[in-house]
């Protein structure tokens, strides 16, 4: 199976499709419930893929923080994914991130929180026996 | 069915240079996004999948197809892709076609080369006959067949 579309002819004529089709192949077949996969099919997703990082970078860029910068960040992406419904589906896998201290501050208050609220319920309890 | 997690990846190469191509000149891409990016676009590709085939078992179909991945990509919210994808199609459809033209073409040379070789000098004209007769049927296969 070849594995470029459109390889560079004589003419070094651009390619239809860049990114290797026996890796897309390999991914879609993952999927549990897919039995074939047409060759049009095939270079369709491929297509598909390149437009969507095409569409995921430059979306990304212009919504994001680190235009000032001239860069993009891995903070403009978790930004995407967290804030515009069409890359909802990339929350997951593109968290926002959080320092570890700040984290573990979290977790303590949330601790805290917690034993207090038992201890409530304990003097409650209390109060009703006596 | 057991992939090693990189199978999974695309080529770190490939997604650098298609991200570079869209971003104004100048733009620096950190490596933590660019690996964010890799990682997204493996995760496209199942959503993709997995959405085509919703379609092709809609359509009591085993197979997926072009049309699958175009209805996919209207289902995901991402109407903006299906024009260039269906360009993209037609393209790919020609090529092939081309292909197929042009290996047919070389088989028929050599069959003619092979034909010549083995015939008496003064059968040629009726064999010329017949070929061209050959040519036009399988011309009209060649179109019911693109149909």
């Amino acid at each position: 199976m070849a594995d470029m579309v459109v390889g560079r002819d004589k003419c070094g004529e651009q390619r239809l499709v860049s990114l290797p089709l026996s890796r897309i192949r390999v991914i879609m077949k993952s999927s549990p419930e897919v039995s074939s996969i047409n060759q049009e099919a095939l270079v369709l997703t491929a297509k598909a893929t390149e437009l969507f990082v095409q569409y995921l970078a430059t979306y990304s860029y212009r919504h994001g923080s680190g235009k000032e910068k001239k860069a993009l960040t891995y903070h403009d992406l978790s930004n995407t994914a967290e804030e515009s419904e069409t890359f909802q589906f990339l929350a997951d896998i593109l968290p926002r991130k959080i320092l570890a201290s700040k984290y573990l501050k979290m977790l303590k208050e949330k601790k805290e929180r917690r034993r207090r609220r038992e201890e409530n319920n304990n003097d409650e309890s209390d109060e009703a026996e006596s | 069915m057991a992939e090693r997690p990189e199978d999974l990846n695309l080529p770190n190469a490939v997604i650098t240079r298609i991200i570079k191509e869209a971003l104004p000149d100048g733009v620096n891409i950190s490596k933590e996004a660019r690996s964010a990016i890799s990682r997204a676009a493996s995760v496209f590709v199942l959503y993709a999948t997995s959405c085509a085939n919703n379609f092709a078992m809609k359509g009591k179909r085993k197979t997926l197809n072009a049309s699958d991945v175009l209805s996919a990509m209207e289902e995901m919210e991402f109407q903006r892709f299906v024009t260039p994808l269906k360009e993209a199609l037609e393209a790919y459809r020609r090529e092939q076609k081309g292909k197929k033209e042009a290996s047919e073409q070389k088989k028929k040379d050599k069959d003619r080369k092979t034909d010549s070789e083995e015939q008496d000098k003064s059968r040629d004209e009726d064999n010329d006959e017949d070929e061209e007769r050959l040519e036009e049927e399988e011309q009209n296969e060649e179109e019911e067949v693109d149909n």
